[in-house]
């Protein structure tokens, strides 16, 4: 972990339905507000969550996302973890494309949801699964 | 799954979310809609989203088809009343809204759907003006 971060408690929420998309929504959106996000920021972080959770949800074959507000010393954040055990991502270069898609979408879930949060990181293995780590810090 | 209500109102079809729609609950709404025009014979679709605190890719992709089926229908879409925080987080996650009218209020969506239905008019009198004969036998 590293060093100076405070680590909020972290909530959980597993994403096996359409409607735990929804509810990934709101618990990012809680946790959003209780952090102190700006209105554009809690949007931005929520919209990113939506698209990161549909993702875990038809891409990885469900999974679960842990939501934490974090706090660096000098600004309070929320980082949100969304883990899958499906597939994995072959071609990650492709995949963080605008307009790339394999599931008839319109390919900005993963591009686009990169650029709405401060930080992205991804870790993926093909046949092992996907784990995305998103953070948006308060401003 | 919810269901979102699409309300008649003169020419106009009104349909304000009021919810946070599951992806099913959007696919369903564009059924209902197609359904509804063709029913009605309505000429003007008005999309109220003043209430969505979020427009992810999926609900904006909803919305262009919405637009799109509506055209092929011979009614047009007005989505009116996005927050202004949506508005910057929809351009920041790459949704264009491509052949998407929009309106600030229901009022100004409904003025909108006038005058373009006005046109309309206008061009088929012209037509009618320009060639008696064929207005002759499409009556």
């Amino acid at each position: 972990m590293t060093a100076g971060l405070g680590l909020g408690r972290p909530q959980t929420q597993a994403i096996v339905g359409d409607e735990d998309v929804v509810r990934v929504r709101q618990l990012v959106r809680t946790v959003a507000v209780a952090a102190k996000l700006s209105l554009v920021d809690q949007t931005k972080l929520v919209t990113a969550a939506s698209e990161l959770a549909r993702n875990t949800l038809v891409y990885g074959g469900g999974g679960q996302v842990e939501v934490t507000t974090v706090d660096n010393g000098r600004r309070q954040g929320v980082r949100i973890v969304f883990t899958d055990s499906g597939p994995g991502i072959p071609d990650l270069e492709l995949a963080l494309t605008d307009g790339y898609t394999t599931g008839g979408g319109l390919g900005l879930g993963l591009s686009g949801a990169r650029r709405l949060v401060d930080e992205f990181d991804i870790q993926t293995a093909v046949g092992q699964g996907t784990r995305i780590t998103v953070t948006k810090w308060s401003r | 799954m919810e269901r979102v209500p699409v309300l008649k109102i003169g020419d106009i079809l009104l349909v304000s979310i009021q919810l946070d729609m599951e992806d099913q609950t959007a696919l369903q709404l564009q059924e209902d809609l197609a359904d509804r025009i063709v029913a009605t014979g309505c000429h003007g679709v008005i999309i109220d989203i003043t209430a969505l605190d979020i427009v992810d890719s999926f609900v904006g992709r909803m919305l262009s088809t919405i637009a799109a089926i509506s055209k092929v229908l011979d009614a047009e879409t007005v989505v009116v009343g996005m927050r202004p925080a949506v508005a910057i987080t929809l351009v920041e996650l790459g949704l264009s809204l491509n052949g998407i009218r929009t309106a600030l209020n229901v009022e100004r969506g409904m003025e909108l759907i006038a005058a373009s239905r006005e046109e309309t008019d206008d061009w088929a009198v012209d037509l009618d003006e320009a060639d008696p004969g064929q207005a002759a036998t499409s009556t």
